[in-house]
């Protein structure tokens, strides 16, 4: 008499019980009108929902629609309240899980800056290669890397460059899409 | 319809478009332009409330009662901040409500203005939706969403903040009643398969109960009918939440009370070893399922509730129906007339047999005494001498509203209003108000405290002002009774300023306000006394002094679960130990 997800028509599943933390990315397709972001960030700090990462742009100028794409921890129960709270705004149009539809692409642009002179300047100029950074700034005593990629190919960078005179890092946040032709 | 006038015209005109005929308001600096408006109209009646707290708490009493929005209107700054608790109170208890607040112009919104403050900012995350109202264009659109949104789906309410200058200002007005303006579309009927499947675990349950709880009243008179039919057919035990009182009737045959923190030990018991409960618009609030991991250990549970975010929340449900109360119920019903499916007869005599044995305890007898009013029998005469009349009761928060809702018996929806999530004390008085002005004919009686009606006391002046013969009945044992209780049970009986040590004359106060006073002292001059006040048609405060250290009991002490109740026989070492570490942290 259990509903199982996939065999029933209800709108909403069981998950299995878990109390393990995992981290999900999060899509969330809003009216880009003012206080929606504050409506969304006082959602998590309301309710104690951790943000791990949060970035939003508009992404249809003729519609008004933005997207945030939110990165967030919590059992799969708290997962799925998150998303339900969610898509309780009047202003959000659609939320989906692309951690769960599974295998989404995920992207993460950084600046890096770095500074020192000799064999320091000329590792961290081969690292940047390794990584296929661009060098989008160069003094003779520093440069500013550009580097995007999964979260943690910036994270290994970032950590090799703190050995190499690290002096600042600027990360976007995720941007991040489902693949195959489908949209959210 | 298409027409040219002002932001203040828009805000009238809407308001008649959306069927209003009653709103409750304050004015000030930055509303002025709609009060104006107001005054050279006569279609809209406008209640001039005395705190603008009181404004919204009055447009909740009338919301509840009439099963329409409730709308209050108040200024800028101070008038929006004073809003912040009914507010809350609206959100928590799926209130319907609109709120129309004055903004500074928009030129000066930001600069620290006179009576600046800002309103969205402090509002959003106590209403379902609001809005700051930036260009004239936008005003009619918002305006008519605002209703649709605080109607619909789970109702609650919202704020619409509209800047003097755009209430100045001329455009274009249009009526978008019932035209959606946002994507907003939430989702009312239920998903076929599981009702059938719902259906198909309630006929062959053995022991179950339906919790309902305050969505049934939400969803409409015709929800109540359909539960109540849904009742007869399956001949399931039904209780329900102290929001849920009156959707089935408690001269019901199948009725076993409230349940929860202060429900009735069959209900609660009921709930523990049930093997089907079927959740009717409720939300497994913590006063409902005491302890969670103890929560109905046995029991497969439907969920019906409009709010997808309700469901697997605090308990994790086996059927999860998302959809209004009202459909959900309705294709139940029809499914289970289609199926013909046959119950275990032999069970279900068995289990209430069971029931009979836990009804059998008694729950709610307590100790008579002829000297003394026990607060009990207050509200049981209350009850008894109110009987033939046309009835509604408000409470404020604490042992007063429990008691009320033990022990006054409620046969309709929305004859029962009450602070049930925020717990707002202060609420009865001014709801009443509400409830009053939406039925002048009725008997609208506050169910009250000493220390709760002294928090929006001021709203007597109103009930004067508009004829409004509101009844407050209260049950004075000078102390805030269930804080002292709590100090009791949980601190050692060290009564921390939970004694009133300078109360007012009640009596003196009704007639400073122009009302009358009335007190009774002892049990047998208390219902010629309730009587009187019933005659009366004029707003009466009802100083009942009643015993002051009476606990509300039964009681599932914080962190227990629902067979771990505590009985009015319970003696003084077993109240002192009833909450144990865990518990004592818990509110």
């Amino acid at each position: 008499m259990m509903i199982v997800a996939g065999q029933s028509q209800s709108a909403y599943f069981l998950e299995e019980t878990s109390t393990v933390s995992e981290s999900h990315t999060l899509s969330v397709l809003v009216d880009n009108e003012p206080g929606v972001l504050a409506r969304v960030i006082g959602l998590f700090s309301g309710r104690g929902y951790n943000i791990e990462s949060l970035t939003v742009s508009e992404v249809e100028h003729e519609n008004h629609l933005s997207r945030i794409t939110i990165v967030t921890g919590g059992t799969p129960q708290v997962i799925t309240q998150i998303m339900n709270q969610l898509a309780r705004l009047v202003p959000v149009h659609r939320v989906v899980n692309l951690t769960k539809k599974g295998d989404a692409i995920e992207r993460e642009l950084a600046l890096v800056k770095v500074a020192g002179k000799g064999e320091h300047r000329v590792e961290a100029l081969r690292l940047a290669q390794a990584f296929s950074a661009r060098t989008v700034d160069a003094t003779l005593e520093s440069f500013v890397f550009e580097l995007s990629g999964s979260p943690t190919d910036i994270d290994r960078f970032v950590n090799l460059m703190t050995e190499c005179g690290l002096v600042e890092v600027a990360r976007t946040g995720l941007a991040a899409l489902s693949r195959g032709r489908e949209a959210m | 319809m298409t027409r040219q006038m002002t932001g203040a015209e828009m805000v009238i005109q809407a308001l008649i478009d959306q069927g209003v005929d009653t709103i409750f308001g304050y004015p000030g600096g930055a509303v002025l332009p709609i009060y104006d408006e107001l005054h050279q109209q006569d279609k809209i009646n406008h209640v001039l409330v005395r705190h603008e707290q009181g404004a919204g708490h009055a447009a909740e009493g009338y919301a509840r009662s009439t099963g329409r929005v409730g709308v209050a209107l108040v200024t800028s700054g101070p008038g929006a901040t004073n809003m912040v608790t009914p507010l809350t109170d609206a959100l928590m208890d799926s209130i319907p409500m609109v709120c129309i607040t004055g903004q500074v112009p928009t030129h000066l919104i930001g600069n620290d203005a006179f009576q600046e403050c800002d309103t969205v900012g402090i509002t959003r995350p106590c209403t379902k939706h609001n809005w700051l109202v930036k260009r004239i264009e936008d005003l009619p659109r918002i305006l008519h969403e605002a209703f649709r949104i605080a109607t619909t789906g789970r109702p609650g309410p919202v704020v619409v903040d509209i800047p003097k200058n755009i209430q100045f200002q001329t455009g274009t007005y249009t009526n978008y009643k019932g035209q959606p303006q946002t994507q907003y579309n939430p989702r009312v009927k239920g998903d076929e398969a599981a009702i059938r499947e719902a259906v198909a675990l309630l006929a062959a349950a053995k022991k179950p109960v339906l919790y309902t709880g305050g969505g049934v009243i939400n969803s409409g008179p015709a929800a109540s009918t359909l539960l109540r039919e849904l009742v007869k057919l399956t001949n399931m035990p039904i209780t329900s939440t102290l929001m849920g009182l009156g959707a089935y009737p408690a001269s019901g045959p199948n009725w076993i009370g409230m349940l929860g923190m202060h429900g009735t030990y069959e209900a609660n018991m009921t709930m523990h070893d049930c093997d089907v409960m079927v959740c009717v618009g409720a939300r497994f609030d913590d006063r409902i399922t005491g302890r969670i991991d103890a929560f109905a250990p046995n029991a497969k549970k439907i969920h019906i509730d409009i709010d997808p975010s309700s469901i697997n929340k605090n308990v994790r449900v086996d059927i999860p129906i998302v959809g209004d109360v009202g459909y959900v119920l309705e294709d139940m019903i029809k499914v289970w007339k289609q199926t013909h499916p046959q119950q275990d007869k032999a069970a279900m005599a068995a289990w209430w047999q069971q029931i009979a044995v836990w009804k059998a305890k008694k729950c709610l007898s307590y100790r008579k005494n002829n000297d003394v009013i026990m607060p009990q029998y207050a509200i049981e005469r209350l009850y008894q001498l109110t009987k033939g009349h046309d009835t509604y009761i408000t409470t404020e928060v604490g042992q007063h509203q429990m008691w009320a809702a033990q022990y006054f018996g409620f046969e309709e929806p929305n004859r029962w209003m009450t602070s049930g999530g925020l717990g707002t004390m202060g609420y009865g008085l001014p709801a009443a108000l509400g409830v009053q002005i939406a039925h002048p004919d009725s008997l609208v009686i506050d169910i009250a405290g000493d220390a709760s009606i002294q928090m929006c006391i001021q709203e007597m002046s109103t009930a004067i002002q508009y004829d409004a013969p509101i009844k407050i009945f209260i049950l004075n044992n000078q102390y805030m009774g269930m804080v002292r209780q709590w100090q009791q049970l949980l601190h050692g009986n060290r009564l921390s300023h939970s004694y009133t040590e300078a109360m007012p004359d009640f009596v003196k106060l009704a007639e400073a306000y122009g009302g009358v006073g009335i007190r009774a002292e002892k049990p047998d001059e208390l219902d010629g006394a309730i009587e009187e006040m019933i005659r009366i048609r004029k707003p009466v405060l009802f100083d009942c002094r009643v015993a002051n250290l009476a606990n509300c009991f039964p009681m599932i002490p914080s962190g227990k679960a629902h067979n771990e109740m505590l009985l009015g026989d319970a003696s003084d070492d077993e109240i002192d130990s009833a909450i144990g570490s865990t518990g004592k942290v818990l509110v």
